[in-house]
Order: structure tokens, then C-alpha cells, then sequence
């Protein structure tokens, strides 16, 4: 390098050719580095506390492998050392946007080890909140998505509907989300007094409000260009990957454990298995709306049959769980004419209330996997029993864990933007993922 | 069963109990006085949002139970622009580290409402995998029992702590 | 077809099927785990080419201790079959199945974060759902539950997998 030349100093053409060689060379040579990012565990646009490691060169995504485990709660270690029924209240907490749905895979699972079948009515009920808490998932996954993709008006009208729907949940089961309403031999108890005209009522709103969104989003420029064409995941891909649910159906394969191997008399319901061909985020999202529509007319086809009435609870003493709950004047929920009985008529009833209470139910040996339609996917309950009062092993096949692995698949060239429209279409709920 | 009558300026509190706090307050100067009220006035919470109570969370910032008539249904997603966080949800011992990392990068003054009973003790999971109370994390100055609290119980715990901030003085 | 069905179809090429419950399982050696899952996956009749789970039991003081499960289905037919292969305590190693079906990757990461049961030719075999620097196995009948006592004006109450009552 000649020292002492003037810079910028471009006169002559003679010049020009005596610029240093080396310097132009290096300026072809510009380091290229890629960058690993990191998206979360904290981020608002995850659903939950997942963690991506983003290799980003500028804004286009190499490789996206997702990071779980955040949420890990030992749910599966700690149903060993509580009694059968009280493992449902930690089943219900895993995957918490959809608790019915735990619940009814977990009860399903050992009444199937028990040889037991829950009553008509109680089955009808399941059917009912399940399909109730699969449109409540669905509204958190419309509001979510919608808003990080930018569309906050879905989150206010997304949560509206779903507090019409909590409000049923907690007239019948005390609780808003995580309520433990179903238990093994049935659900706890029956419906409350005006319960049936308040799930009429919200039927008589619910088409609307689809309606309402549809007409928001699906023509919608901006929803258009940031869903269609991102993320595809054909359906072979899919299977392979062990992806079920809304987002194997959006690939056009018609899987659904309601319809295969259906449970709690879903065989007798008419409703139609929502699939598209797309297999991207928009397929999803149209899918998803049109199963809302779906579980709406089921429940329409649950309260039909919930006219008679009936027991809700097996009537075998040594399962059924000891009181019909109501609601007394102190505001808690006890039953008086059941505490009557035991500490004042029979001192059987009294052994035997303790008994159940604090031993629970002896399930004999054996293992059974149940698995059944949640919202994400097929949710499936390996439960093994030693012949105890206490659950061997419970293990949730949860949907969302085997969805998350496609993740790394669907993002690798796409821009950063997509990583969000991606995760938000499958609707992953860390909860389940890392129970 | 006896409720509880929030009397007083949303605090808790008897009237006399609040005339007691106002009077002592009284050596609070006028600077101390609108700083708390400012504070208070729009506190931005940080998206912490881990497990159920999170769902909870989001519905009390929603339409129904609106968080925005106190100014607070900005939830940053920066810890560098709130001063609260509300832990909401269960904090497994991989998330531990970063609980402390986003509290540490929030700047004072902040403060911490721990949600729901996972928050609070370690809830239901008295186990392996999940902290026992993040009080042994992060210092906490509400603790909202729930599982998960309904969105009126989590309004209450954050109207406990706008009084709490409110009266007191500058200097923590 | 139905579960009788199956289990005769199955048994004509894997011997120990049991039948309970109306759910089929065959219980097959690690050597031979590879080559029978391929083998009931390219059947005709039982196509099963899903492999919903991948989990393990773990059963102290029996030989062998540890079971690793591996539950299938069939897109085509609908019917399930559980899979289960024996593994010693001192050697619990078994050949990984994500040659045959991608989705086993996060299954046996999680096997292996829970119970330590090697999954041999696994791409990543590293913990998934615990820390990273975590150690022992927690989900194995040997390792405490980790809960904290209770104490609370004078009374004092141990963690659950110590409590008596």
C-alpha cells in the first residue's frame, strides 16, 4: 500500500488504476456471519414460554428449532402419589386452555381399567362441556393470533365471546378454568337451575359472532397476505412428524379420534370432520373457525338429549365419588342432605365417605392408552395401575408436544414475521408440551 | 361467611384506619404525595404471563374485566419499560434464571404481584420441578391466592398495591 | 378389524401378543424393535404406520426394570397396537426408532430425561423438558418426588411421597 496518496483523490484515469489492488479486494470480502437469536422464553408473541433458537441471515430464518420445557411441572411424577381422583385435578392444570378434555381422557382411561361405564346423561354432559371448551380454546386461538399478527380488535371480541362461555362453566362446575367436573364414573354434578336456557343463549349469539370474525379476517387483505402460503406442512410430512388435529386436517387428511375411534357416544352425534388442502396458515385458521361451527351444532345435539334426566355418577359405591354437590345458604358448596345422612343416619355411610375420601378408588392391574379429539390434536392418556389406590404411571400423549416438532420444518426460509404466523396457527399450549 | 367491605378509597381499609394513614402520611411531603399518585396511575405490567393464570391475565385485560380503566392494559413485552411484573402461572426450575433476569432488567421502581397460589407457594406442585414461591426469586409485594384467581381477585390485589404504592413515600 | 383380529395377524409374525381390555400389545426384543415395527408398518392389513407415543415404565426390583412403550395406530384401519420392549437396569439402551417415524425424536428425548433409558442412533439425545445440567432421573420409582415440608404456625407437614396418611 503506497502511503501518503491522498484519499478520495480521483482525478486522472491514471489515477485511478493506481489505487491499491488490496483495498479493492477487500472490499469484495465482507464477512458474512449469520445470526442465532433467541425468541423468548419471554416474548409476547409466543404462546406461552416457548424458546426458538433463530438462525437469521438478515430476516430470513435458516433453522428454527424450538426450546421447551419452561413449564415443566412434574404433573406426571405427582399423580403417583396422590390417590385416582385426585390425579384429575392435576391432569386437568397440563394442557389449561382445554381442562375438560383432560379430564375426560384421563376418567375415560380408568374407568376403562375399572371395566366401568360412566351413566348416558353424565356421557351427554362430557360431550357438551368438551365441545363448549374446544369453542373456548378456538376463541383463545382466534384472539392470540389475531392480535400478534396485529389484528387486536380479535383479542377484545375473542375474549368477549369466551367470557359468555366461562360464565356457563362456572354456574356448573364452581370454576372458570382447571375445574375437576369430571371424575371417574361420570361428571360431579348435573346442570344447574337455568343452565339449559344459558347454553341456548349463547347458541342463539355463537353463529353470529363467527360470522362476525369471518367477515373481519377472512377477506381481509392484511390477514390474507401475512396466513396464505405460510408454513406449509403437507400432510405426508405431517404424519411422519406425528402432527395432529386442525393442522393434519388443514393438510387434507381427514383424522379425527371423534370419528375413528369414537368415545362417550360421539358416534351418535351428526357433525362434519373440517378439512382444506392449503396445509399453510390460512387452511388453519379456516379450519378452526369451521370447527367452532362444528361443536356448535353438537352441543345444539347435546341439549336435545339432555331432556330426560338421569344419574350423573355410577352408582357402584365403590367408585362414585361421595356427594351431589349444591349450593347451600353460606354460599359453599356442600351437600346438606348427604352430610345429614352420614354424620347423623348411618355410620357406615360415615366409614365409608372416609374411606373414599382418603384411600379413593383400588383400580385394578393393568394398562389402557385412550385417546381423544382436544383442540390441538389427539390427546392420548397411557395410564398403568399395580392394582393401588395410586396411579403406576400416568402419561399424557399430549398434541401439542408432537405439533411443536414441526415447527423447525415450517419456518427454514421464511422471514422472521412467519415464525410468529407459524407458531400461532398451530396453537401450541405450553402447558401441555411440558406438563 | 363474613366479605370483606372495602371501605375507604379502595383501600381495605375502615375509615378511621384511613384517616390514621392519611394523618401520618401528612409527613409525607407534597412531592412524596404526587409521585405515588403518578406511579400508580399507569403502571405498565411486563408480559409474564406463564401458565393458566396467564389465560386469567389476558382476560382481565380484555373486554370484560378491563384493566385499562387504570391505565394498565399496556403490557410491555420490554422489561425496560415496566414497573410491574405480575408472575402469573407456575415457575419451573429452568425458568427460575429467567424470572430473575427479566425483574433485573426492569428499572426502578418496580414491583412484583405474584398470581395464583403456583406463584405464590408452588401451588398444587409440591415437587421437583416447580419453584416453591418466588418470593425465594424475586422480592414480591402482593400475593393473589387462586387457581387460577379470578380476574376480580387479581383486579383487587392490583388496587391493594396502587394504595400500597401510593402511600408510600419516594424512597423505597 | 377388530382387536381379535389383529392380534392373530400380529402374532403371525411377533409371537407374545396379549390381548386386554380390548387393546392388543406385543411384547419384542430390543434387538429385534427395528425390523418389527417396519415389518407391522408395511403390512397390508395392519398398516400401522402412526406412532403416537413413546414413554417408558419403570418397575423396581423386577427384571427387566424398565419398559419402553411405544404406542401405534393406523391411518387407514383405525386400530391400535402397544409395543413394548424389556430393558435391564444395567443396560437400558435401545436402538431408536426416528429412522422409521421422525416423530419419535421429542418422544425419546423426554424417555430419556425422565428414566436415563439410551436411545442408540438417536440424532440428539439430550434433555428436553428438565435443565440442562439436571441430574438423575425423575420420573424413576427410586427418585423422591423433591417436594418441600410445610411448616406453618407450629405444625409440620412433609412432602407428599413422605407423608403417612
Amino acid at each position: 500500500m503506497t502511503a501518503g496518496r491522498a484519499r478520495g483523490d480521483l482525478g486522472t484515469d491514471e489515477r485511478v488504476t493506481e489505487i491499491d489492488e488490496l483495498s479493492v479486494a477487500s472490499t469484495h470480502e465482507i464477512r458474512q456471519e449469520t445470526m442465532v437469536i433467541n425468541m423468548g422464553p419471554q416474548h409476547p408473541s409466543t404462546h406461552g414460554v416457548l424458546r426458538l433458537l433463530l438462525e437469521l441471515d438478515g430476516e430470513t430464518v435458516l433453522s428454527g428449532e424450538p426450546i421447551v420445557g419452561y413449564l415443566h411441572t412434574g404433573i406426571e411424577k405427582n399423580t403417583e402419589y396422590r390417590t385416582w381422583q385426585q390425579g384429575v385435578t392435576y391432569v386437568t392444570r397440563a394442557d389449561y386452555l382445554s381442562p375438560f378434555f383432560n379430564e375426560v381422557g384421563y376418567c375415560l382411561a380408568v374407568e376403562k381399567l375399572l371395566g366401568i361405564e360412566a351413566p348416558p346423561r353424565a356421557q351427554v354432559l362430557r360431550v357438551l362441556f368438551c365441545e363448549m371448551n374446544r369453542i373456548a380454546s378456538h376463541l383463545v386461538w382466534l384472539a392470540t393470533s389475531g392480535m400478534e399478527l396485529g389484528a387486536v380488535s380479535v383479542m377484545l371480541y375473542g375474549f368477549r365471546e369466551r367470557e359468555q362461555i366461562l360464565d356457563i362453566f362456572e354456574a356448573a362446575t364452581g370454576l372458570r378454568m382447571n375445574h375437576a367436573y369430571v371424575r371417574i364414573g361420570g361428571v360431579v354434578m348435573d346442570l344447574p337451575e337455568g343452565g339449559e336456557g344459558r347454553i341456548v343463549e349463547f347458541l342463539d349469539m355463537m353463529p353470529g359472532r363467527i360470522d362476525e370474525y369471518e367477515r373481519l379476517l377472512t377477506k381481509n387483505p392484511i390477514w390474507i397476505q401475512r396466513n396464505v402460503g405460510i408454513g406449509a406442512l403437507p400432510a405426508a410430512d405431517a404424519l411422519a412428524l406425528g402432527v395432529t388435529g386442525p393442522t393434519l386436517r388443514a393438510a387434507g387428511v381427514p383424522l379425527d379420534v371423534r370419528r375413528d375411534e369414537p368415545y362417550c357416544g360421539y358416534e351418535t352425534y351428526e357433525f362434519d370432520v373440517v378439512t382444506r388442502d392449503a396445509a399453510d396458515c390460512f387452511a388453519r385458521y379456516e379450519v378452526r373457525i369451521e370447527e367452532m361451527r362444528q361443536s356448535l351444532r353438537i352441543v345444539e345435539q347435546c341439549l336435545d338429549r339432555l331432556r330426560e334426566p338421569g344419574p350423573v355418577m355410577v352408582e357402584d359405591p365403590k367408585v362414585r365419588w361421595p356427594a351431589q354437590l349444591e349450593v347451600g345458604p353460606d354460599g359453599i358448596g356442600n351437600s346438606q342432605r348427604y352430610i345429614e345422612h352420614i354424620m347423623e343416619e348411618s355410620m357406615e355411610a360415615l366409614i365409608h365417605h372416609f374411606k373414599m375420601v382418603t384411600e379413593g378408588v383400588s383400580v385394578p392391574p393393568g394398562e389402557v392408552y385412550v385417546p381423544v379429539e382436544s383442540p390441538r390434536g389427539e390427546l392420548g392418556f397411557y395410564v398403568v395401575s399395580d392394582g393401588g389406590n395410586k396411579p403406576y404411571r400416568v402419561r399424557m400423549r399430549d398434541p401439542s408436544f408432537a405439533n411443536l416438532q414441526a415447527v423447525s420444518q415450517m419456518v427454514e426460509g421464511g422471514l422472521v414475521a412467519d415464525v410468529i404466523a407459524v407458531i400461532a396457527s398451530l396453537d401450541p399450549v405450553l402447558g401441555g408440551v411440558d406438563r | 361467611m363474613p366479605v370483606e367491605r372495602i371501605e375507604g378509597h379502595r383501600t381495605g381499609r375502615t375509615a378511621e384506619e384511613s384517616r390514621e394513614e392519611f394523618e401520618r402520611g401528612l409527613l409525607m411531603t407534597t412531592l412524596d404525595k404526587a409521585v405515588g399518585w403518578a406511579r400508580k396511575q399507569s403502571m405498565w405490567p411486563v408480559t409474564f404471563g406463564l401458565a393458566c393464570c396467564a389465560i386469567e391475565m389476558m382476560a382481565t385485560g380484555a373486554g370484560d374485566y378491563d384493566l385499562s380503566r387504570w391505565g394498565m392494559e399496556l403490557f410491555r413485552a420490554s422489561p425496560r419499560q415496566a414497573d410491574l411484573m405480575i408472575v402469573a402461572g407456575r415457575v419451573s426450575q429452568k425458568m427460575a434464571p429467567v424470572l430473575r433476569t427479566i425483574y433485573d432488567q426492569m428499572p426502578e421502581p418496580k414491583w412484583v404481584i405474584s398470581m395464583g397460589v403456583c406463584a405464590s407457594a408452588g401451588g398444587m406442585f409440591t415437587n421437583y420441578a416447580v419453584v416453591q414461591g418466588v418470593d425465594t426469586i424475586v422480592p414480591v409485594d402482593i400475593y393473589v391466592p387462586g387457581c387460577p384467581p379470578k380476574p376480580e381477585m387479581l383486579m383487587y390485589g392490583i388496587l391493594r398495591l396502587h394504595e400500597k404504592v401510593r402511600t408510600e413515600g419516594r424512597f423505597k | 378389524m377388530n382387536v381379535a383380529e389383529l392380534a392373530e395377524r400380529v402374532r403371525a409374525r411377533v409371537p407374545d401378543v396379549a390381548v386386554a381390555r380390548g387393546e392388543a400389545t406385543v411384547l419384542v426384543e430390543r434387538d429385534r424393535l427395528i425390523e418389527t415395527l417396519g415389518t407391522l408398518r408395511d403390512d397390508e392389513e395392519l398398516r400401522l404406520d402412526f406412532l403416537s407415543s413413546v414413554t417408558a415404565t419403570d418397575w423396581p426390583g423386577r427384571e427387566p426394570r424398565f419398559r419402553v412403550v411405544y404406542e401405534l395406530s393406523s391411518t387407514e384401519h383405525h386400530h391400535r397396537l402397544r409395543v413394548k420392549v424389556g430393558l435391564p437396569e444395567d443396560d437400558p439402551h435401545v436402538p431408536s426408532v426416528t429412522g422409521l417415524f421422525p416423530t419419535a425424536n421429542w418422544h425419546e428425548r423426554e424417555t430419556y430425561d425422565f428414566y436415563g433409558v439410551v436411545f442408540d442412533g438417536h440424532p440428539n439425545l439430550r434433555r428436553i423438558l428438565l435443565p440442562d445440567g439436571w441430574e438423575g432421573w425423575p420420573l424413576r420409582k427410586t427418585e423422591e418426588l423433591g417436594g418441600v415440608d410445610t411448616r406453618y404456625h407450629g405444625a409440620f407437614i412433609p412432602p407428599v411421597d413422605r407423608r403417612t396418611t
